[in-house]
């Protein structure tokens, strides 16, 4: 399972990674975009939009479903990644490159909620 | 426990097979991308395990009057050895107990009734056996249905599908190329222990193989050996949904009846030959419109969305997005009075998003219709 050390991760699939700006990037991961199969379309959140924690984000439609990515953290939209809607594909590619979106964190204390890798993987395999 | 076809080791040694429970049977959903299988089987060939699917084998002195009786579709369209025909079974009330291919064979004895192959659905063929055992009793008729899934009668089924399919496998089985060169659609012939027939499930020319389960792994790795990609269900269902084909359980079921899900070009009211259901159907009529949607905007259609027609409300019964158009297509349950052509909506996580109605198949043989 393809689980970079230096990025955040959440029991739900996304990963995070905290920007030298203080925003954070977020993506689905390596082990999301192989359970959902071929990505065909990705419903971005609109810039300036505020989410809760775990709040639904950002829709993937795959060949076979469609599933949410949720917000890993409380925060504000900062930057969409709009090169997926012209390329969702990118996404089962390489899952930590196509990033979904960026997000402000509301506290830049609560980035300490999320797993690491060995707590990501840890949450994979308890399935 | 789940079923597992005589592939299923063949599957499981693949790198990147994707296996998933489909209705009680471990199948591979995709080797790695579901899309580039299907685009294989549009533009070259691919490969399909199919030996979930149910053939039996039926014989005696009242066959066909069995098969006239039993099926919505009727067998004396079959004039000659091989041909073969799609049908519905019907339940009294009209409702579909299952869809399947009836294969007219050559009598093995002068006299003695026309032998027919059937191949049902994998999910339904307990229900179709039980049902049609007993209608056999119940109509006191002299013939024998033999499922081919154990023992010694145990077969396999391979589909090799796509533009290349018939080249392809003529490669890797030479021998059979000169019985089955100049066989015309919807046919099946013998050839030895195999059982050939130019049927599918993807709107493309191709063969789909049945021969003895003993030998079905040795031929799955002689195409891979000529190249032929295997391909999952995933790709056979953006295939058939593309293909305008129905699928069991999901466009139609035994609440349904064929008048409403597309099948009355082989539902045969007009003439004097009585089946099951008829009488329902011809009471109760068509009640709604089974028709193609292409979505207009971004997002995916999928089953069970309700479609808004100024006639009322619809659903839809399958939906994906195509690969081979590049948006969304689908299935759909209309009211009468919806054409081709009208502007409707459909409803999408509480947003309504525009689609236009077509008339199915969306793609043919690699060539887009929509």
């Amino acid at each position: 399972m393809n689980i970079p050390a230096e990025l955040k991760y959440t029991a739900s699939h996304e990963w995070a990674r905290l920007e030298a700006d203080g925003t954070l990037t977020v993506g689905i991961t390596d082990h999301a975009q192989e359970l959902l199969g071929d990505l065909v379309f990705v419903d971005l959140p609109e810039i300036g939009k505020t989410f809760a924690a775990g709040e639904e984000a950002c829709v993937l439609e795959s060949v076979k479903a469609a599933a949410d990515a949720y917000a890993p953290v409380a925060g504000t939209v900062t930057a969409i990644n709009e090169t997926l809607s012209s390329a969702p594909e990118s996404i089962n590619q390489d899952a930590y490159a196509a990033w979904l979106f960026k997000l402000a964190p509301a506290n830049v204390g609560d980035l300490a909620g999320l797993l690491d890798a060995a707590g990501y993987k840890a949450s994979v395999d308890a399935g | 426990m789940l079923n597992t076809t005589i592939l299923n080791a063949a599957h499981h040694a693949q790198q990147n097979a994707r296996m998933v429970d489909f209705g009680g049977w471990e199948m591979p959903v995709h080797y790695g991308s579901q899309i580039s299988e299907h685009h294989a089987v549009r533009r070259d060939c691919g490969m399909f395990d199919v030996s979930h699917m149910c053939a039996v084998d039926l014989v005696g002195i009242d066959a066909s009057r069995f098969l006239r009786r039993l099926l919505a579709n009727n067998v004396e369209r079959l004039k000659t050895s091989g041909k073969a025909l799609y049908s519905a079974m019907l339940n009294e009330s009209g409702g579909i107990i299952d869809d399947l291919i009836v294969y007219r064979r050559p009598a093995l004895v002068e006299g003695q009734g026309t032998p027919y192959r059937l191949v049902i659905n994998a999910g339904t063929a307990e229900k179709d056996l039980a049902w049609m055992t007993a209608r056999l009793q119940d109509w006191g008729l002299a013939a024998t249905l033999t499922p081919l899934r154990s023992g010694d009668k145990a077969v396999g089924m391979i589909a090799v599908q796509g533009p290349n399919a018939k080249t392809k496998v003529w490669a890797a089985l030479p021998e059979i190329r000169a019985a089955t060169e100049s066989l015309p659609p919807f046919f099946g012939v013998a050839i030895g222990e195999l059982f050939v027939a130019t049927t599918g499930y993807t709107g493309e020319d191709g063969f789909e193989i049945t021969l003895p389960a003993a030998q079905t792994e040795a031929l799955w790795n002689k195409f891979l050996a000529v190249g032929i990609p295997p391909c999952g269900l995933g790709a056979r269902d953006t295939l058939r949904l593309e293909a305008g084909m129905n699928l069991y359980g999901q466009d139609m079921d035994e609440t349904v009846s064929p008048l409403d899900a597309g099948l009355a070009w082989c539902t045969e009211l007009a003439s004097e030959r009585d089946f099951v259901g008829k009488s329902a159907l011809l009471a109760h009529g068509q009640r709604a419109q089974f028709l193609g949607l292409k979505l207009l905007d971004k997002g995916v259609l999928r089953a069970h969305q309700k479609v808004f027609a100024p006639q009322g409300e619809g659903e839809i019964t399958s939906g994906t997005f195509s690969p081979t158009l590049g948006f969304s297509i689908a299935l759909a349950r209309l009211p009468l009075g919806v054409s081709v052509g009208d502007p409707l909506s459909v409803e999408i996580r509480g947003k309504l998003l525009p689609v236009q109605v077509v008339k199915p198949p969306f793609v043919r043989h690699g060539k887009a219709l929509v």
